[in-house]
Formats: structure tokens, sequence, C-alpha cells
């Protein structure tokens, strides 16, 4: 016992050093966007939603490294501005996304039978409906913003998350521990969420970074169709999409530096979920 | 089962609009008030006052004999709307699908076979493209290739003329639709590869001097053609969605823009119509996923349930 929880706690200590130059680039990329999404507003220079249309398009000039946008504003403070919304629409989506997939997958795998069949061919219609179209849809009903986006995306994600926490969470329910636990009388809740659950957060957390970045590009995507954050209020999406007219009249800046943070992010994310999913499969 | 998703889809697409605010009789009249007879009328006409079930039979019941309702913006009929964009949906998916399938899968191979390189230059590339979204690639392609060189136009609203030129005005979107899921099915096609290549099999047949073409393509690529064939369905099963994001920022006269307009404007209808042939393609594509599977793999059997 005291050597197995000594290696586990060695590993998880060296972990930063496996993480080689892209893992360590990638954590610095995530932690810069973090950073920008909590001070983002504060930390931005000028006013991101006051238009100066004067200097609309104007390029880079000293104390505005990225220039104006189409209405004048400093594509720098949008871009601060915007890291709020742009990271917090996925995260959202992660969080419900998770927290629904472990409560289906628990329920399936302690069950079995014909609850898991039911909640099995449940998530198999859901699978005919891709994140994007639900989005529309749900925009539909209930009008353009970031929280019907999000929670329509989270829905669409259930059953992929669904379909790999019921694995675990089967793998799990026939390992003997669990036998002990229920012999001994404790409670199913706390066999599920005090002993299942925390032997499954390795493949919680790897999942979660993964599905980070597919919500992060289907919410920009959402968000560029103009469903999603509604403009002047600043984010990567919007701002895509508002300034994609200015690469037709050579100012590509403000459409791009936008677009280079969604896929800097997207990239970070991806490079770390695959760390920790080949990390998971090791194990 | 592929009747019975798709009638759940087409229970939850119509349900959800169903309880969408706003009343059809002011999104037929645009508003205006009308007298009680003609209120009448119309509640007669679209079933307005019956029962959930019985409004959502009328429509199914159309919707199969290709009656999708009426536009109220445009003041047509849904399935003649849906008629004249589809080519264009199904024009610039099958190009991408195309170009997703020779050019990923190639390169995977490639990279697979030859160690060295050419496989890390594709590893850092597609771990690169991976990560770009269709809106970026869309506007990245249209700056290079549109408005700095001049190769392709950068929007694609004119479809008219002959069958090259269409193909010029489809090449950049299809490639900004394809270009992640490309990097996508390399990756997995050259780990799929390298996989079998390591088999004990396959190291056996090597060592029996079988002809390396022969070991390529009987023993490696014959194996390695599964996961290839789930990835590039996955795939290609996804793009039917994405390609509404390519076509708005081509500005395209296709299904999936004129789905995210009628979003916007409410059009029921429209969403409906468009959301039921998207759920279908999608549907359809994953079907003909799984018969791909039985044909590669016969310890596959139809109608068994992977566990």
């Amino acid at each position: 016992m005291t050597a197995l929880t000594f290696t586990r706690a060695r590993s998880f200590i060296r972990t930063p050093g496996r993480l080689g130059k892209a893992g360590t680039a990638s954590a610095v990329v995530i932690a810069l966007a973090v950073l920008a999404a909590l001070f983002g507003p504060w930390l931005a220079p000028d006013n991101p939603e006051l238009p100066d249309l004067q200097i609309a398009w104007v390029g880079p000039v000293g104390g505005h490294p990225l220039g104006f946008d189409f209405q004048g504003r400093d594509v720098l403070s949008r871009l601060l501005a915007g890291a709020q919304s742009s990271m917090l629409g996925p995260l959202v989506v992660v969080a419900l996304a998770m927290a629904g997939g472990a409560a289906f997958a628990l329920i399936a795998a302690w069950r079995r039978g014909a609850t898991d069949a039911f909640i099995s061919s449940g998530m198999d219609v859901l699978f005919a409906f891709p994140g994007i179209l639900l989005a529309v849809l749900a925009t539909t009903v209930f009008g353009a913003g970031l929280t019907a986006a999000a929670v329509a995306l989270s829905v669409a994600y259930l059953p992929y998350v669904a379909r790999v926490l019921r694995a675990g969470a089967l793998r799990e329910r026939s390992q003997p521990y669990v036998q002990a636990l229920e012999v001994q009388g404790a409670s199913v809740w706390r066999i599920c969420l005090g002993h299942i659950l925390p032997n499954m957060s390795r493949m919680i957390v790897a999942q979660a970074t993964v599905l980070f970045g597919y919500a992060m590009v289907d919410l920009a995507a959402i968000s560029f169709l103009g469903l999603g954050v509604q403009p002047p209020a600043p984010n990567w999406g919007v701002m895509i999409s508002e300034n994609q007219p200015g690469i037709m009249q050579g100012y590509p800046l403000p459409a791009l530096s936008a677009a280079l943070c969604v896929v800097a992010v997207v990239i970070a994310v991806n490079v770390l979920g695959e760390r920790l999913l080949e990390r998971e499969e090791v194990r | 089962m592929l009747v019975g998703s798709l009638l759940v889809a087409s229970f939850v697409i119509f349900g959800a609009l169903f309880l969408a605010p706003g009343s059809a009789i002011a999104a037929l009249s645009g508003g205006r008030a009308l007298p009680a007879a003609s209120v009448a009328i119309l509640n007669q006409r679209y079933h307005l006052n019956d029962p959930f079930f019985t409004q959502y039979w009328y429509w199914l019941d159309g919707a199969v004999h290709g009656n999708l309702g009426i536009s109220i913006t445009l003041r047509e009929n849904v399935s003649t709307l849906i008629g004249n964009r589809i080519w264009t949906t199904a024009g610039l998916v099958l190009y991408a699908s195309l170009i997703i399938c020779v050019a990923g899968i190639a390169l995977g191979v490639l990279a697979g076979l030859r160690p060295g390189w050419l496989d890390t230059s594709t590893l850092v590339t597609t771990a690169v493209t991976a990560a770009i979204p269709s809106f970026v690639a869309s506007i990245v392609l249209i700056t290079v290739f549109a408005v700095k060189l001049g190769w392709f136009p950068a929007l694609a609203t004119g479809t008219g003329g002959g069958f090259l030129s269409n193909l010029r005005t489809f090449t950049l979107p299809a490639v900004a639709l394809a270009l992640s899921s490309l990097a996508i099915v390399a990756r997995v096609t050259r780990a799929a590869i390298r996989e079998e290549a390591d088999r004990e099999h396959v190291q056996t047949a090597i060592s029996r001097g079988i002809p390396a073409r022969q070991v390529i393509q009987r023993h490696i690529l014959r194996n390695a053609a599964i996961p290839i064939t789930t990835v590039s369905a996955i795939t290609v099963a996804s793009l039917i969605a994405v390609s509404a994001v390519v076509e708005t920022a081509f500005s395209m006269n296709g299904l999936g823009a004129y789905l995210v307009q009628a979003a916007q404007s409410k059009d029921l209808a429209v969403v409906q119509g468009i959301s039921l042939v998207l759920v279908t393609a999608f549907v359809v594509v994953n079907l003909i996923a799984d018969l791909l599977y039985a044909v590669l793999d016969p310890r596959v059997k139809l109608g068994a349930r992977a566990s």
C-alpha cells in the first residue's frame, strides 16, 4: 500500500517534467488565455465597445499593436475583453456535458440491464444530432445567445461523454472493492460518488480537456454564424465574422488576430488532452 | 434502427420548434391584425388548433410526401427552397469528402510506411491543421488565395456556368471544409498503419520473403482499413453540419447558410425542413459506414450490437 501511494505520488510530481516542449508551450498558452479571461476587461487599454468610425481599419500604431477594427475599436482591447466569453462558454459546455455524462454513465453501470439499455438507446438518438445543428435549433427556439448555444452543445456532446465514461464506470463496477463496499453496507451514493467517481477522475479530466477544444471550436463557429454572443459584445468568434469584410478590402489583421487566438488555445488544449489520454491508456 | 432514429429525431425537431415562442397566426399574417373569420380559416388550413400529436402527424405525413410547409419569409414551398439549394451543399460536402479520403488517407499511409522526416513533418502539420476551425480556414484561404493571389473567387455566390467554373468556385470552400478532418484522418491512418506494420503476422510475411508490395496491400492495408473507414465516415458525417459555417463564410447559396438565416428570422418551417434533411443525411452516412464495416470485417455481423 505504502509503495503504491509512493509511486503514484512520485509520478504525479514528475508530470510537469514529462510534458515536453510542446506540452510546456501549451500550458503557457492556456495560462495566458485563462489570465485574459479572468482579468481581460481590466487589462484592456481601450474601451472595447466604443466605436470611432474615423479610425476604422487603421493599422498598427504606437500603443495599439494590432490596429483598429471595422468600427475603429482597438483590436487588442477587444481580444482581451473577448477572452472571457470565448473561454467561459466552452467551460460551461464541458462542465454540463461531463456532469450529465457522468450521471448517465454511473446510473447505467450501476443498474445495468434495462436501465442501461434505455439510456444507451436514448444516447443513440442524440448521436443523430450534430452539435452545430442542435445549437441552431436551440437558438431558434430560445433566441440567439451564448446560453442557449452552450446548453445545446453540451446536450449534443452528452452521448460521446456518456459512452466513454460508461465503459470506465462498468470497469470500476466489477472491481472487488465495490463488492466489498456493498457487503459492508455502504450506500449507493457513497460508493458511486465517494469511490467510483474519484477512481475515474483521470479519465474524466482527460475527456474534459479534449472536449474543451471541440466546444471552443463549435461555440466560436456559432458566434461566427451570428447565433451565439451578440455584437457589440466582444468575442473571438464574433470578431472574426464582423471583421471578415476587411479581408476583401486588404485589412485582414483584425479578423486574423482573433482567429489566431482561437487556434492557439485549441492547439494547446489538444496537445495537453492528447498527453492526458496517453497517460490514461498507459494506466 | 434507421427508421426508428429518424422518427425520434423528427419528433425532437418538430417538438422543439413547436415550443418556440410566438404565434403562428402572427407569423403568417406578418404581424397584422386579422378578422376573426380569416384567423379561423388559417387555423383550419394549418391545423393550428389541433392537438400536438395530430399536428406532428400532419407535418410528418407531409414531409414523407415531400411537402414541408411554407416559408413565412419567402412565401414559397419549403421543399422547393430546399431543392434549389441542396445541390450546392451536396456538391460542397462530396468535394470535401473526396479531398479528405484521397489526400488524408494517402498522407497517412505514406507517413505510416516511411518513418523519417516525412512522418515527422506530417505529424507536426496535422497537429496544427487539426485544430484549425472551418471558419478560420475559410478566412485564411480567402486572404491568401483569393485576395492576395487571385487564383480563386473569394465568394461563391454564383454557381451558374459550366462544371469547370463551378469546380473553381467550390475549391476554396471545399478545402476549408476538409482541412481539419483531413488532418484527423491522416493521423488516424498513420497510427493504424504503424500498428498493423508492427504485428507479428506482418513480420512473419516479411521474413518469408513475400514482396513488400504484397505485404503492404494484403497484410497492412487490409487490416488497417477498418479504423480508417471508421474515422473517415465519422468526419465525413460531421461535414454535413459544419457546411453551414463554410457556406456562410463564402456567402454560398446552400442549405446550411439558409438554415442559419431561417434561424435568425424565426422561419420555423424552413428550420424544421432543413434540420430534417441534414439529420437524415447524417444518419444515412453513419448507416453506410456500418454497412462498410460488415464488408471489411467479416467478424462484424449486421444487426449485432457492439457492447
